[in-house]
């Protein structure tokens, strides 16, 4: 079921909303999509699914004519086309709601719909019928005279939904709609959606949440690597963890391979740690916790609930953070950043462009980043060019970096390669503590594997490890311990190996017994 | 890789160049457009100058190039020190004080003078470096209100400090004694033939500079701190430190800008000191690239330029000023050429890196997908 399986050949080509053969799309140093194979069939909701970084977003910026495929065809209603540019796109019937919306807040709702579409229905009264006759049509409750600034988040998406058939759209591309909604906002997504396959519309829907995936779509197709995998065509007959393995191929990382190596010596004490906030909701609230060495403990929590503060403040990069922040015997808590990476505290940061990485300059000054202080980087206050350069090339060699040479720009390394440079450098000058955020975000699969192995050797050797992600496979598979963060606190304590990716997500939402 | 070093090369080269002949374009169609002479103006400019001329434009060019150098600093890190002006202007006065007043016999009394200018043009930048770090005062804002309050104050202090020389209209400071000057290094026989002492010691400052920023750990710090602030502060560098550090150094040399002519021909600080030295800086880093090399090379270029135009009144007839407006244009060229170069570079690099893995590619000591073995 992991290998790649040719797309059945079962729908006709008069049912089919799109259909997209041999696409292919490379951009230097990577391979973006490639052959990718997928029939959309009128009136139905087609999840696609992939990690990050997999090539969905290459492939529907593709689809809605952002960029120009390489190689291969589109057929749209049956028609071959080609898309130079959005206006083809929609011009073909083709609609993208993006994750981020494009409103403008200060004009109202029939202002937005009608902004840049003049031509169809003018401004006035025939423009204000025919919203009427959508939001009617497909139950998307919208009032048009309501200023966009007044409106939440779900009804925001309602209403570029609404934009995008006003421009007459018969197929709409979803990006990680649910991303941005709560739960009760997600269901009524969802019953929009179903309203609008029940009129024959195409709704291609892309999201990394199988869950919601399975309930909601009709056909899936999974993408590894830039290529489809296969497409389900009876999401029921499907588990969520069978789609994570497709999207992953069967590389999940299970924990019962590797026997524990955690012991009872405490290497990193976490107590009391809050940090305030000027809203008055702290950031963090009173964490408390401790990892041990050759332990991984793992933070799960739906994204914006304390995980970034978190680690920032163990760095001490969050300046009125409280509380007690202990390294084996040495007290961080007062410490600045620096003396604390350089008391063993290796940082894999949650954004690596911004955080972990010098974009323009070559990748040995980018070994020598956070470790300026110590050799092989800088011998008595001068950076050693020689040293930190041949430590590059150790790590190239060592961890996999896809490059030719130290001397190259960081900027034009994958995102994969960039992050196993990463890895390598924080792994080097001995650390006994790595906090590793999002180590795996958007990285290519096999870059995915091998910090998966990185992560888990570092354990082996003895170290304490933090581990935050928001891909909870990843979190069981890699982790010793998981902590749930909610709400900047802690709330609930799990043994991977007997905790499901459900009972997780509930706990994180606060709906779990645990909460 | 040496190929790739001259390709490196010559991408460097080519951005200043591009943007001097669209300056120079610029310039023609300036003087076309004013019905003025192009031909004969260009010829007039770019002619061999003289040795006399030689001598000036070197002198000119080592105050443009501490100037440079002091914008520099600020660049790279991302600080834009507009206030150079007013910087050392605060600073030459403050040393012609010192100077004048010789506390300290020959020599000394110099260095005493030179480190008090530096420390007065430091704590000048300071001001805003401190303001900045401190409550996030933009330094751009700051130092320009700071040029104009240095004008007021210097202004007003002269006139307590002056010495008026009988039948003279111009207010100075006390002039240097003869033993505190910095001599000049003479090129040939006759007046005009003598190159500023201070040259040396501006060579120093272009190489401490480039061995501060490219080999210390500070100035890897400062570096890493102009490309991604977010990135210093995730590597353990302390920003705020960082930007009054920046500030402070660049500060100080920029009080070093006006002591090549205060020792080497004004002996003193006076209403008719030159100015506007500070705002040649910031065309001459961008021109440079903030580089000690080619931060030298843009003082020459606008020194030449300086002292070619002179004559454009007497010999044709058109006003020295259109060469200020090629230094003008230089400065927006040179962001948009500089800008189109480093794209086109990046793009270039990038197919490298494709070409390069898409060879298949050495063999691995492992294998990424291998899980470890116990």
């Amino acid at each position: 079921m992991s290998t790649s399986a040719p797309v059945a050949e079962t729908a006709t080509p008069g049912d089919l909303a799109v259909r997209l053969r041999g696409i292919g799309k490379r951009f230097p140093g990577v391979i973006a999509n490639d052959n990718v194979n997928i029939d959309v069939r009128r009136g139905t909701i087609h999840a696609i699914v992939g990690e990050n970084g997999a090539g969905k977003s290459t492939l529907m910026k593709i689809l809605y004519g952002v960029q120009a495929p390489d190689s291969g065809t589109i057929e749209i209603g049956g028609r071959s086309v080609s898309l130079g540019s959005p206006a083809d796109a929609i011009r073909a019937g083709v609609g993208m709601v993006f994750q981020h919306f494009m409103l403008a807040d200060n004009l109202t709702v029939l202002e937005n719909v009608v902004l840049g579409a003049e031509k169809l229905h003018g401004i006035g009264a025939a423009a204000r019928t025919e919203i009427l006759r959508i939001s009617d049509a497909y139950g998307l409750d919208v009032d048009p005279d309501k200023l966009v600034e007044e409106l939440g988040v779900g009804a925001r998406q309602r209403i570029e939904i609404l934009k995008v058939l006003y421009r007459g759209a018969r197929v709409i591309i979803l990006d990680e709609p649910t991303a941005v909604l709560v739960p009760q906002e997600v269901d009524e997504l969802f019953g929009n959606l179903r309203e609008l396959k029940s009129e024959g519309l195409s709704v291609i829907f892309i999201s990394h949440k199988l869950d919601e995936v399975l309930s909601v779509a009709d056909e899936i197709t999974v993408i590894r690597r830039g290529t489809t995998v296969t497409t389900v065509e009876d999401p029921s007959g499907v588990t969520a963890r069978e789609l994570a393995e497709l999207m992953v191929g069967s590389e999940l990382p299970s924990p019962s391979t590797d026997a524990s190596t955690v012991t009872d010596e405490v290497l990193l004490h976490v107590e009391n740690l809050c940090l305030p906030s000027k809203e008055g909701r702290p950031l963090l609230d009173a964490i408390s916790f401790d990892i041990h060495r050759g332990e991984v403990l793992g933070i799960a929590g739906v994204e914006g609930n304390g995980q970034a503060e978190l680690v920032e403040a163990i760095m001490g990069m969050r300046e009125h953070a409280t509380g007690v922040v202990r390294l084996a015997d040495l007290d961080l808590s007062t410490l600045s950043t620096r003396e604390r990476r350089e008391s063993g505290v290796g940082y894999i940061p949650e954004d690596r462009h911004r955080h972990g990485l010098l974009l323009d300059s070559p990748l040995w000054e980018n070994r020598v980043l956070g470790h300026q202080g110590r050799p092989p980087s800088a011998r008595h206050g001068l950076i050693d060019k020689g040293g930190a350069r041949r430590d590059t090339e150790r790590i190239i060699e060592e961890y996999d970096v896809r490059t030719p040479g130290p001397d190259v720009l960081a900027r034009a390394l994958s995102g994969g390669n960039q992050q196993k440079l990463i890895v390598g450098r924080e792994m080097s000058g001995d650390p006994v503590l790595l906090i590793a955020a999002h180590p795996t975000r958007g990285v290519d699969v096999g870059a995915q594997a091998a910090i998966w192995t990185h992560i888990k050797e570092a354990r082996k050797k003895g170290l304490a490890v933090l581990l935050i992600s928001a891909d909870l496979d990843e979190l069981i598979g890699l982790s010793d311990r998981i902590e749930v963060i909610l709400r900047g606190s802690l709330v609930g304590e799990f043994d991977p190996s007997e905790v499901t990716p459900q009972q997780l997500g509930s706990a994180m939402t606060g709906a779990g017994e645990n909460a | 890789m040496s190929q790739e070093r001259l390709l490196r090369l010559g991408l460097a080269i080519s951005a200043p160049l591009l943007a001097l002949v669209a300056a120079f374009a610029i310039t023609s169609l300036v003087l076309i457009a004013a019905g003025d002479p192009v031909g004969e103006v260009w010829s007039t400019i770019l002619s061999v100058p003289a040795s006399r001329n030689f001598a000036n434009i070197v002198n000119n060019a080592t105050v443009l190039y501490l100037s440079g150098i002091a914008v520099a600093v600020g660049f790279r890190m991302n600080l834009f020190n507009i206030g150079v002006d007013g910087q050392y202007r605060v600073a030459a006065f403050i040393a012609a004080v010192v100077a004048g007043e010789a506390w300290l016999p020959g020599h000394l009394n110099t260095v005493l003078a030179i480190a008090a200018a530096m420390l007065a043009g430091a704590m000048w930048a300071g001001i805003a470096g401190l303001l900045r770090a401190t409550r996030g005062v933009s330094e751009v804002i700051s130092t320009i209100m700071l040029n104009f309050i240095a004008t007021g104050l210097v202004a007003y202090f002269l006139r307590k400090a002056a010495v008026r020389t009988p039948g003279s209209n111009t207010l100075a400071t006390k002039e240097i004694p003869e033993g505190s000057r910095i001599p000049n290094i003479s090129i040939g026989d006759g007046p005009g033939q003598d190159l500023y002492g201070f040259l040396v010691i501006a060579a120093v400052v272009g190489f401490a500079y480039w061995f501060l920023l490219n080999r210390t750990r500070f100035g890897f710090d400062l570096r890493a701190t102009g490309q991604s602030g977010t990135a210093a502060v995730a590597s353990g560098i302390n920003v705020r430190r960082m930007t009054i550090a920046a500030m402070l150094i660049s500060g100080a040399v920029a009080g070093l800008v006006g002591m090549p002519i205060l020792f080497g021909s004004a002996y003193s600080y006076g209403s008719t000191f030159q100015s506007g030295l500070g705002f040649a800086g910031i065309a001459i880093a961008l021109l440079g690239r903030n580089n000690p090399i080619g931060i030298a090379v843009g003082a020459l270029l606008f020194a030449y330029l300086n002292e070619q135009s002179n004559p454009l009144q007497i010999l044709v007839g058109v006003s020295p000023d259109i060469v200020a407006i090629t230094q003008g244009t230089i400065v927006l060229t040179v962001v948009i050429s500089y800008e189109v170069v480093r794209r086109f570079g990046i793009r270039l690099e990038q197919q490298a890196v494709a070409r390069a893995l898409t060879e298949p590619p050495p063999a691995r000591p492992s294998s990424p997908n291998e899980e470890v073995s116990a």
